[in-house]
Order: structure tokens, then sequence, then C-alpha cells
């Protein structure tokens, strides 16, 4: 199995590993059977997500997913976020390989379920 | 950077003497040894002295009970479908354990999908051994094989085989057993044991891949896979792979030649190991029997990490170690030979094997002891899992 350049260096040195103590939306989605499990922290302001790291147990390409979808997500209003898919963050690394594909599905969960968090915890802001 | 290799459960190269050993067989001796000139009288001898030797070595009584095939999961599958096709007309039943390599597992299942074969899996204890008893308690008339391996490719763990052979020859039974990661590493005797069926390969002992052994005693009722020829007494269709056979002899006998100052240098480096992992980094445990274990295995969990991970930051600091199986590495589940142990998922996940071999030195070992703990300590950084932990303790307090 090889993995891309990309996906190497994402693992090598993971953009935004940590927690938001203060996090407005956190997303917990995995389990230990399949092997990953993902925690996502987000902190909006004004709509937009201005914070975004994660905690990550899994394989090389759940760390290396987990970092590329806070680097997509920051910067972007939730609704933009929301529209990030599991393909776009695997095309993003360079692509995975199809047994690790899953592996960016969990990405997109995690971030459905911070955002999810978000509202629940922010019910004003969930769109109509 | 020097690559340093721990994984020699997965495969070994080829020594050296066993290449020399071979190379006359590929372009100066290459008759077919079923001719009848002499290029083919070359090559037979060749390979009768090669079977000769083998014989010798595993404990046979006759060197006709050595049967060449081509690997380990070739030569399982013939001792399991070939037992079940010569025993058809019975109903046949096969007791096995679930911490088979899947090269029995596998045709274990075919057999019980496409002809209705009843299979049973025999659970093991944490250090993943067989209990005879159960085996003892399995068997019904029916019962016209058992098959338990040696010792676990994973974990190492030896299986008490000279009680369950005893048991399956009180009833009758054929005996197989998957000696693939025990040939070369420890000394055992065929006929004393009581063995009626064993595999080996080649490629897990220095010798190439491609070259494999089902021992077959005498008696043993065995249907061939391969048709088309009368090559090894009808038993295994298809021209000798006379270089390979000549190396896979040669191996085994250098093997026997230093085993037992192999094994006590090897022993006493994964001790090393094995201790200094302990000391350095917390929250590991080592996973199989702590005495029954060939010498040369460790499997280790580290909490709160995925092996993956592991494997991938020791890659890129020049070593290769494996977690379970090459042969299932492209699996999401956690390994079925842990599982059946009762290893919990997320420590299964966690596991790495570090398999020892010929080229292994202390110096490579203490590297290693050097490198892992930094891997380990990074990746907890990174994990819920160990955050967690982290945050209950403080509440704790």
């Amino acid at each position: 199995m090889q993995y891309s350049s990309k996906v190497m260096e994402h693992f090598n040195n993971p953009r935004n590993v940590g927690e938001i103590a203060d996090a407005d939306g956190v997303g917990n989605v995995g389990n230990p059977v399949c092997g990953d499990i993902m925690r996502l922290y987000i902190k909006v302001k004004d709509g937009i997500i201005v914070d975004a790291k994660f905690k990550t147990f899994g394989c090389g390409a759940a760390i290396a997913t987990s970092s590329m979808v806070t680097e997509m997500v920051k910067g972007k209003s939730v609704d933009e976020a929301l529209k990030i898919s599991n393909r776009a963050v695997a095309e993003a690394l360079g692509g995975l390989p199809p047994v690790k594909m899953h592996c960016s599905v969990l990405a997109e969960e995690a971030l459905r379920a911070a955002v999810d968090d978000y509202y629940k915890n922010h019910p004003e802001q969930k769109p109509k | 950077m020097k690559k340093i290799y721990l994984d020699y459960n997965a495969t070994t190269p080829v020594h050296p003497e066993v290449l020399d050993a071979m190379l006359p067989y590929f372009k100066d001796f290459y008759g077919n040894p079923s001719s009848v000139h002499s290029f083919g009288q070359e090559t037979r001898k060749a390979v009768e002295d090669a079977r000769e030797k083998i014989a010798k070595f595993l404990g046979a009584e006759n060197p006709s009970e050595i049967v060449f095939t081509s690997c380990g999961t070739e030569s399982n599958n013939f001792a399991i479908k070939g037992t079940a096709f010569a025993n058809k007309d019975k109903n046949c039943r096969i007791i096995t354990s679930t911490i088979e390599h899947h090269s029995v597992i596998e045709p274990c299942e075919y057999l019980s999908k496409k002809f209705g074969v009843d299979v049973t899996y025999l659970p093991v204890d944490k250090y993943g051994i067989v209990n005879p008893d159960d085996v003892k308690k399995s068997i019904t008339e029916k019962t016209v094989l058992i098959s338990i391996m040696y010792a676990n490719n994973e974990v190492g763990t030896i299986q008490p085989i000279e009680e369950i052979a005893k048991i399956a020859k009180e009833k009758s039974i054929t005996f197989h057993t998957d000696a693939v990661q025990v040939v070369g590493k420890i000394p055992f005797n065929v006929k004393k044991t009581g063995i009626d069926l064993l595999s080996l390969s080649g490629h897990k002992f220095y010798a190439p891949k491609g070259s494999g052994v089902l021992y077959v005693r005498k008696g043993t009722k065995l249907h061939p896979l391969f048709h088309g020829g009368s090559h090894e007494k009808n038993r295994r269709a298809g021209t000798e792979n006379v270089p390979y056979i000549v190396g896979l002899a040669k191996a085994l006998e250098i093997a026997h030649r230093d085993m037992d100052k192999e094994s006590k240098r090897i022993l006493a480096l994964r001790q090393k190991l094995e201790k200094g992992i302990l000391e350095k980094i917390k929250y590991t445990q080592i996973n199989g029997h702590p005495e029954k274990r060939i010498y040369n295995t460790s499997n280790i969990s580290f909490n709160y990490i995925e092996g993956e991970g592991i494997l991938m930051s020791l890659d890129l600091e020049g070593f290769a170690a494996s977690t379970g199986s090459a042969c299932t590495s492209g699996t999401l589940e956690p390994s079925h030979v842990l599982s059946a142990m009762g290893v919990p998922p997320e420590k299964a996940q966690g596991s790495v094997r570090f398999s020892l071999g010929h080229y292994t030195t202390e110096k490579d070992i203490d590297k290693l002891l050097e490198i892992l703990p930094k891997i380990v300590e990074r990746l907890r950084s990174m994990s819920p899992l160990w955050e967690d932990r982290i945050k209950s303790i403080k509440n704790a307090k």
C-alpha cells in the first residue's frame, strides 16, 4: 500500500493538532473496532469557523485526513464547510488508497458532528 | 540511513550459502528431473538428496514422506482440502482453531460453504493456547482432521502439539500442523510427536519465496490438489522446482547447524527489546505466552494509539515491523488472533509485531529503544483516547 507524498507530509507534520477549551462545537466519530476515532473541535465567530483542531486515534490516513479537514474548514462559513465532501478531502491529499477511503468519510462525519454540536449549543444560529 | 529489518516472520532474505547452493541448478544443471537422460538424472539426484536431508531434519521415517510444494499456503490447502476430499463419503468434520493463519481458516470456510463440511473453530486462552481437552470434547465419529498450528505467526505462542497429536492418534484422526513459523527455529520430530501432516515454508528460514513442503506420514489418506503427472508419487503434479528445492534443503541444514547458537542470541535480543520497551514506555503489554513462545517474536500493544501510525513512523526511521500478518494488512478489523485471545479492539489496533532474525544486532535494538518512545509519545499527543485518560486522571484528583 502506497500513500501519496501529501498524506505522508500531513501524517508527519499534522496541522491543528490539539483541543479548543472553549470550542463552540465538538464532533466525536468512529470506534476502535474499525480502528479510527476522530475528535474535531470548531470555534465559530459571526458564522465563520475561525479555528479548528483535532485529536485522532487511527492510521496514517486518518491522521492526514483529520489534519486536512481542519485546514479546509478554517475561514469558511459553517454553511460552506458543510459542503466539503469526503472526496474533496481525499483529493486535497492527492488521493487515498481504496482501503483507506473510509478515513475521508470519517473526516466528513466528524465535521458534520462538530457542526451539529455547534447548532445544539447555539440553536439561534441554526438555519431555519 | 541504515535500514533495520524486524519482520522476519513475514519473510527472510535468502542466506548467501543457500543462494550458492541453488545457482548451478538454474543454468548448468537444468534437466527435467523426470527425464531419462543424464540431464534429468543429475537434477533427479539433487531433488532426492534434498528430500533425504529434509526428511532427516524433520525426523520423518522415510524421505518419500516429503512432498515439495510451492509455499506454506499451498501446503495448508493441500493438507486440509486433500484430507476432506479423501474422506468425502464420510460427511466429514474438521477441528481447527480460531487463531490459525488465513491459509488454514479460508480453505476450511470454503469446504464448509461449498461442500457442507462441518468445521469447529476452537477458542484459545488469553495467551493464545488451545486447550487439548477442548480438542478431545469436540471429536465426533465424523471428525477426519484436526489442524492446529505449531506456533502462531502474530504472537508466537507455541501450542501443546504433542498432547493434541496424541488425542488425534487415539481416535485415528489425521493430525495436521501448520509449522511455518517453527521449522528452522526449534527442533522437533514428526514421528515421535505423532504428526501426520506438517506444512512448512522455505522463505521463513532463509530459503527463497516459492518453496514449501508438506510432510505426509506414510498411510495418511490424502487426495492431490494438482493433477497432470506422476510427480511426487502422484501427490503433486508439476515439474519439480529444482533450484528452490535444493535451496530449501540447504537452508534447513544451515538452520539446524546454527540453531543452538542463534536461538540463544536472538532470545537475548528479544528480552532486551521487551524489557526496554516495558521500562521506557508506559501502558504497553506483551501479547502471547511469556515462556511458551518462539524466541524471535514479540507482539506488543501500545495503548491509546493505533499500530499503523507506529509502523509508518518506524518506517521513516528505517525500521520494518508489522501489525498482525502481512497477509491481512489491507483489512480494517483488528487481528483475529488478538481478538480470539480476548484483547480488546483498541488494544489490538495498537499492536505491533517485531520479529527478529539472523541479521538483527544489539545495536539495532538499542536504536529502536531510542526511537520508539518518541514515536509513541508523538502519536499519543494526537490521540483523543490519551486526552480522555489525562482528563480523567485530573478529574480524579
